[in-house]
């Protein structure tokens, strides 16, 4: 589409007053500018355009998200009412998963997006050393006295659970490292930070404990479980199997079963899953790709039924308002 | 200083006229509780009592009333309200954010909006401050006057004004240079009437003419309190122990000019606020526009949402709180400050409501106000820079002084103009004229003129067969154009004479056939009349100081025909004439007799004269249909040209007077001349009566003369722009204190009357002056209703009718029994007149107009008598440039020339309105995709307020992220060019009918926001629900769901608004794909910044989303899907119901403009909206006159060959 100038200059005056305007071509509003129309041609090949670039789009996601195999195991059941017990679930794998194997336990009706929750923590005395007395913004679960590190809800609730796997009475050995974000173990979880009064009664117990002879940088699970979740049903990496399963090979995971949902009611599940480029199991995005590529192609289509029942060349003053209505009105 | 006005709250209530007296405090209070009189003054003791003084102030504030009366006013507006509420309670615990998130946006926009109060307040200061300084001459004693400035008059001070000074305060005049103690004065500034008026001081005071007869005067006056009627006055003087009753001839009025006298003394009465000017104006009031209003209502939609979620929100949250949250045992519950206290579930729930309100606040746009100010301000420096707007002559250009009013110029249904100074330039030129049956005078009048032009323009247009038929008059037009395009470059240009015809101007109309006419013609014109000469600066000729222009543009064309008045004495005129016989010209002497005077009743004036040979002549002018009744019968000879002539000159818009003339026998008139000096000098009660019935018995058996034509000259291009209006689909009143039959001139002159319109006239008969109100009431009842009956009963679907209507009545018809009647009948009438209509009056017409019609109205006017008219009507124009200052003081925008007002409503009003409501809605839509994001998100944690996004983020939002391109939408947005507004006047009823922010628009908008959020919300949640974000298996959280989320939407507002711009210049580029770029810049050095400061932000784009495909995919599908209905929208909008300026925008764009230009030209007249004023209807109504008779001829021929 070619740009069409405004009118250049105006006649200015020889003679120069003091009170009259000075041309410019944005006070007199002629900047040059673009002025795309809206044609038949580029209604049909924007619908087009869009058609062709999300349907390829959509079955490239699709099979990404085929190509993740995830197995979820739902465990609070079986394993309560109670917590601080052991059990023992065998999954078994319907289809190859290559390594490396994610594993995540995921939970639900938990409101890690409470805001009484996520503004309960303190990211100072997470990271320097000089500032462990900090405790602003983590009541309840604060002590200014036996400063608590690290303090607030969030860090006291930490997840507790753990699992132990083994195919064929072979245990398998699940990487626990590397699982948090980069930055956070880097920065923002300080190296020289211990765990220092951490559950010791304020407030009572609450989730897991920490080995305070590590510092925070290295205690993953703490790192992961502080990275709060969007929504009150939330997985968070547990580990890495580095190894292949095979098709049925039978996984036994002996659960310590610890963590409370039983007091809310919500589930808790373990989940192995692959990735792909994509990231996990999640069709939606290719559906909706294919959905709306669909859509354009068959809005083309009308668009173009329409225009040869109906068409109207452009820049015919037949539609002008004065001649479809000659009794006026607009 | 001020009178402190504090706003109603009411914003659209009027305002009185009616003020209260000032209490007063005159000891002497009780002395005059007996008296009719309220008020005392001591002449030469001004220190006697105290009453107000003479500085005036117009400011709305002052130093200490700015402060609370200015935030007062900012905080009427709900939402800032609402805004300072949030802001308060954001520093309580109960607010979901940052208190500096909310506190500074909100003292942003308010002290912005304060800083422009102050700078027009103080533009208003300075103006009263010039006013008051003033210097006016004040007698201090001893027979001495001194310069003091006006504000330091009091009430008794005696002054003295000199020639074309203004009146400082009301006056009682004493005395003048004349001896008769007359004074001439100039009520411009009051009325609007040009014509000099007469004041005449007592006979007891006109001695006191000089500075040293002050020394004992003493008197004192009782009067009326202040009060605003400017043709009444009540009082006496008490003067050397006598009493004088005090008419309103007496007073001089401040504001008024002196003119043609040298010095006038006068007693101090009204100063200041007390004077009847200022007791005529009437404080600004604050108006704003009708998209400002629905905007309001808008934001209570929106108000009522924030409520109605909010409420759910609490309620929910009660609910959970109560009920689940004992069981969620990772909250800790309960906190020591009840926000989550599962034992107090209602107290939680309304602290959470606190919270919820503040929180979905992001519904209302902050920005919106601070975001249209700074948008129409700079709308209005568009106005104050265009240079199409720029009267070169006077080095004016236009000027906005207000912007609250920038779109309403684009919504305008009604034009209300004064006359005189705004249409017309107060000028008259002799034009024509029509002697011994012969038309003299080939210029054509600017309304031929622009009716030529535009024929001979739309007969390239028009068919051709029918072109052939007219072609006939069309030459005639075009001949009459050359003719004049060439006079006016040779033409000498005189004031007030744009005669042009060699027969009379060479000095040789003795040559003519029927010279005596002629020479009794030019007497007429020099002898018949009331003028004084002057002797003009150069000495080399006089300037004639005429009651009415008429008089001076008639004695300024004698001078040219060789007859100057050159001298008046007390009962004589002297005249310089041309003699055929020799070169030099004589001067001879006109003994007056008698002078009859011209009245509105009469409508003719004569004199008796008696010339050098001693014979007595009678000459008359007068309106036409008077004298042609008192013609004799030899004296009709040229009666029938005469009429064709003033038919003609009156269908070319001129006035005309007809001439005429009687020779008096010695005898007969000295017979007569006793009878009307006994009638004079009788006590009678009916001496007018009987004056009159002697003038009508000498005016009698008159031999015609001829006739004159003289233009009332308009301003330029008036009737050009009025056509246009027209052509808008514009309505348009004239009110003018003219009298009726000048209106009516104008009328045609600009158009808006026209021969073949059927006149409805209101006036009170002069029988009925005096009958009882009821009786005058019924009867100006009647007349409405007639019309109204006429005008239902009319077939022919081209006829118009026109509306005149008389001051007086008026008053009656605005009556609040009459006025709707009355209205109903104005606005089905193609044009309305009113004449010698008060400030007051033309006031309550636009107030009628407006709360009546309920639509748009714009008031337009020069003189201080259009200040109440341009303060009540939606928008008010002053024309500047010109002496008085009032009009533009008072109004809303000032333009140099009438003309303007084409360009000021049809391009910058069309644009400022299509721009301001794309704008509002923009704003709503993207604040609703915003705000109800975080409403979805609320439920997804337990209602708990919390929000997915970080708080900069949030802030950004309004400020950074999508404020700009919405703004370059307000100010650069243009659907078609300047010039095809122009040529499209019809474009322009886009705005009236307010296609573009009707609620259909609206609701369509504030849907596609609901739509919008609702795409983003879900459609991230869904992909970034439980499973891995990435390749390494590490899942979404909340800092990434906000950061994709809030990029997803900064994004999609973005592109839609790309793609409801239709003019993209490199600006708007800049501002829309660079809110987009900052947004990503932000969320790089926010995330650079130390983790305690970002928090979940912390390297969130470097580390996190860019290098993740599914954030990209992501953001791709949802701008994408939030879009796709808008663009479907408007594709099939434009591809199956095309508006207006879609179809002339593809005419643009394919040159077709260029290439076929017959359609071009065709659409442009067709484009046109269906106008019954303006010259084109007037041409179109020819056309249609000229068809019919090509019709008539046809069937007759046929009926011919039938048989």
């Amino acid at each position: 589409m070619p740009a069409s100038e405004g009118s250049p200059d105006s006649s200015s005056s020889s003679r120069k007053s003091s009170k009259k305007p000075k041309y410019s071509r944005f006070s007199q509003q002629e900047l040059p500018a673009y002025k795309p129309i809206l044609t038949p041609q580029w209604v049909i090949t924007v619908f087009v355009f869009i058609g062709i670039v999300f349907i390829p789009v959509g079955l490239a996601s699709l099979s990404a998200a085929n190509q993740v195999e995830e197995i979820s195991e739902r465990y609070d059941d079986k394993c309560g009412p109670q917590t601080n017990n052991t059990c023992e679930r065998k999954i078994t794998v319907k289809k190859k998963m290559k390594n490396p194997i994610y594993v995540y336990y995921q939970l639900d009706k938990f409101y890690q997006n409470h805001r009484r929750y996520v503004k309960s923590r303190n990211d100072l005395q997470l990271r320097q050393t000089s500032r462990g007395r900090e405790q602003a913004g983590c009541d309840p679960i604060s002590n200014t006295a036996n400063p608590i590190v690290p303090c607030g809800l969030i860090a006291w609730s930490l997840f507790n659970d753990t699992y132990k796997f083994s195919v064929k009475d072979k245990d398998i050995n699940v990487d626990k490292k590397d699982i948090a974000w980069k930055s956070d173990k880097d920065y923002k979880f300080g190296s020289q930070v211990y765990p220092k009064n951490f559950q010791k009664g304020e407030g009572g117990i609450g989730g897991g404990k920490l080995n305070e002879s590590l510092p925070l940088s290295e205690q993953e699970d703490l790192i992961v479980w502080m990275r709060t979740a969007a929504l009150p049903t939330f997985r968070k990496l547990y580990g890495k199997i580095t190894v292949d399963l095979e098709v049925n090979d039978v996984v036994t995971v002996k659960i310590q079963n610890n963590y409370n949902t039983y007091k809310y009611g919500g589930q808790k599940l373990l989940v192995l899953s692959t990735t792909s480029w994509m990231g996990g199991k999640n069709h939606f995005l290719g559906r909706a790709y294919l959905t709306l590529g669909a859509i354009s192609l068959f809005i083309a289509g009308c668009f173009i039924v329409l225009y040869i029942i109906k068409p109207r060349p452009l820049g015919d003053p037949a539609y002008l308002s004065w001649n479809r209505y000659p009794g006026g009105g607009i | 200083m001020a009178k402190g006005k504090i706003r109603s709250k009411l914003r659209s209530s009027l305002y009185t006229f009616s003020c209260t007296s000032t209490p007063n405090k005159a000891a002497e209070a009780e002395e005059l509780q007996g008296s009719v009189y309220s008020r005392l003054v001591y002449c030469n003791e001004p220190h006697q009592l105290s009453y107000n003084s003479n500085s005036t102030s117009t400011t709305k504030y002052n130093i200490v009333t700015f402060i609370p009366i200015a935030l007062f006013e900012q905080f009427n507006r709900v939402a800032n309200v609402y805004f300072l509420i949030a802001a308060i309670l954001s520093v309580t615990p109960y607010g979901p954010y940052d208190p500096f998130s909310a506190i500074a946006p909100l003292a942003f926009v308010v002290g912005l909006s304060m800083v422009k109060e102050l700078i027009e307040d103080w533009q208003r200061f300075l103006q009263d401050w010039k006013v008051n300084m003033r210097p006016a001459q004040v007698y201090t004693g001893h027979g001495i006057f001194e310069s003091r400035p006006w504000k330091k008059i009091m009430v008794g001070d005696i002054v003295k004004v000199e020639k074309d000074k203004f009146f400082p305060a009301d006056l009682l005049l004493l005395s003048s240079n004349y001896d008769d103690g007359i004074c001439y004065v100039e009520t411009m500034n009051l009325d609007g009437e040009t014509n000099l008026k007469v004041k005449r001081a007592l006979e007891i005071t006109m001695d006191l003419d000089e500075d040293n007869s002050f020394r004992e005067f003493k008197a004192t006056i009782k009067c009326e309190a202040p009060n605003p009627s400017l043709y009444t006055f009540e009082g006496e003087l008490e003067y050397n122990k006598k009493t004088y009753s005090l008419d309103p001839i007496q007073i001089l009025l401040r504001d008024s000019k002196l003119r043609n006298t040298s010095y006038v003394y006068g007693v101090v009465i009204f100063t200041g606020h007390d004077t009847k000017v200022m007791q005529n104006s009437t404080k600004s009031p604050s108006k704003r526009s009708r998209v400002e209003k629905q905007m309001d209502q808008i934001i209570y939609i929106l108000f009522s949402l924030l409520v109605i979620i909010s409420i759910m929100s609490s309620v929910g949250f009660a609910y959970l709180t109560k009920f689940d949250m004992p069981d969620w045992w990772y909250l800790h519950a309960p906190d020591d400050k009840n926000l989550y206290n599962p034992q107090k579930p209602y107290l939680s729930g309304l602290y959470h409501l606190i919270t919820a309100l503040i929180l979905y606040g992001y519904l209302i746009p902050i920005s919106l106000y601070v975001s249209i100010e700074i948008v129409k301000v700079l709308q209005a420096s568009f106005i104050n820079r265009d240079m199409h707007m720029y009267h070169e002559d006077t080095d004016t250009p236009a000027l906005a002084r207000t912007s609250n009013l920038n779109e309403e110029l684009g919504q305008v249904d009604t034009i209300l103009s004064d006359k005189t100074g705004t249409l017309t330039c107060n000028q008259m030129d002799f034009l024509k004229c029509s002697i011994a049956g012969i038309s003299y005078g080939q210029r054509p009048s600017e309304v031929e003129l622009a009716a030529v032009k535009k024929m001979s323009m739309d007969f390239d247009a028009e068919d051709h067969d029918f072109s052939s038929a007219v072609s006939g008059f069309e030459e005639e037009g075009n001949a009459e154009t050359e003719g004049t395009s060439n006079n006016q470059d040779h033409g000498r240009q005189i004031k007030g004479f744009s005669f042009e015809d060699k027969r009379l101007t060479g000095a040789c109309w003795w040559k003519l056939p029927k010279p005596e006419i002629h020479y009794i013609f030019f007497r007429i014109l020099a002898v018949c009349h009331t003028a004084i000469p002057e002797e003009n600066e150069e000495g080399d000729g006089y300037d004639y100081e005429a009651e009415s222009p008429d008089e001076g543009a008639f004695l300024v064309a004698a001078k040219e025909f060789g007859f100057e008045f050159c001298k008046r004495t007390q009962g004589s005129i002297f005249v310089r004439e041309a003699d055929p016989s020799s070169e030099e010209p004589v001067e001879r002497e006109f003994k007056i007799l008698n002078i009859l005077d011209f009245t509105s009743k009469r409508k003719r004036m004569s004199a008796i004269v008696r010339d050098e040979k001693g014979e007595i002549f009678l000459f008359c002018k007068g309106a036409d249909a008077i004298i042609f009744d008192r013609l004799s019968e030899d004296g009709r000879t040229f009666e029938k040209a005469t009429k064709k002539h003033l038919s003609d000159y009156g269908e070319a818009g001129l006035r005309t007077l007809v001439f005429a003339y009687k020779k008096l026998e010695e005898a007969d008139y000295n017979e007569w001349n006793n009878e009307f000096q006994n009638a004079k000098n009788s006590d009678s009660s009916n001496k007018d009566e009987m004056l009159e019935d002697l003038s009508d018995k000498i005016e009698k058996e008159l031999n015609l003369v001829g006739a004159s034509a003289v233009e009332d000259k308009l301003q330029q291009g008036v009737p050009q722009c009025i056509d246009s209006l027209a052509q808008a689909g514009l309505k348009i009143w004239v009110l003018t204190g003219d009298k009726m039959e000048t209106a009516i001139n104008i009328g045609f002159s600009c158009s808006l009357l026209r021969e073949e319109m059927q006149q409805i006239c209101i006036s009170i008969k002069d029988e009925q002056e005096h009958d009882a109100e009821q009786d005058i009431k019924s009867d100006i009842s009647k007349q409405i209703m007639s019309g109204t009956q006429k005008m239902k009963q009319e077939e022919d679907p081209h006829a118009a009718y026109a509306l005149i209507i008389d001051g007086k009545a008026l008053n009656f018809a605005l009556d609040d029994e009459l006025k709707h009647q009355f209205l109903h009948l104005a606005v089905s009438c193609a044009s309305v007149i009113c004449c010698r209509v008060s400030p007051k009056q033309k006031a309550l017409v636009v107030r009628l107009v407006k709360e009546g019609t309920g639509k748009t109205t714009l008031a337009i006017g020069d003189g201080a008598n259009d200040v109440g008219m341009i303060q009540e009507a939606d928008i008010g124009i002053g024309i500047s440039g010109v002496e008085g200052m009032q009009a533009v003081m008072s109004s809303d925008f000032a333009i140099a020339q009438f003309r303007y007002l084409e360009r000021l409503l049809v391009v910058h009003g069309h644009w400022f309105y299509k721009r301001i409501a794309q704008m509002i809605c923009y704003f709503f839509y993207k604040n609703i995709a915003f705000g109800l994001t975080l409403f979805y998100y609320e439920i997804c944690t337990a209602f708990s307020g919390n929000a997915v996004y970080d708080d900069w983020y949030m802030i950004l939002y309004n400020v950074a992220a999508t404020s700009l391109p919405v703004m370059t939408l307000g100010v650069l947005e243009q659907d078609v060019s300047a010039e095809v507004c122009l040529e499209f006047p019809a474009l322009y009823q886009q705005g009236p009918k307010n296609l573009f922010f009707g609620w259909y628009r609206i609701i369509g908008w504030i849907c596609n926001g609901v739509y919008t959020s609702f795409i983003i919300f879900f459609f991230n949640i869904l992909t970034l629900y439980t499973e891995a974000y990435r390749v390494e298996g590490q899942t979404p959280d909340m800092s990434i769901m906000g950061a994709t989320m809030f990029t997803c939407i900064v994004c999609a507002v973005n592109t839609q608004i790309a793609l409801s711009l239709s003019h993209f210049t490199r600006i708007q580029h800049i501002f829309i794909w660079g809110s987009i770029v900052v947004w990503f810049l932000f969320l790089i050095i926010y995330g650079a910044a130390v983790p305690e400061t970002s928090t979940g932000s912390y390297q969130i784009f470097l580390e996190t989303l860019a290098p993740s495909p599914l954030f990209w995919i992501t953001i791709l599908l949802v701008v994408i899907a939030c879009n796709l209905p808008y663009f479907m929208h408007i594709s099939f909008q434009r591809s199956f119901s095309p508006m207006d300026h879609h179809i002339i925008q593809e005419i643009k764009y394919y040159r077709k403009d260029v290439t076929d230009r017959h359609m071009w030209r065709r659409e442009k007249r067709k484009g046109r909206h269906e106008a019954k004023i303006g010259f084109s209807a007037r041409v179109d109504a020819k056309i249609r006159h000229l068809k019919g008779r090509i019709q008539k001829r046809g069937a007759v021929m046929a009926g011919q060959e039938m048989l």
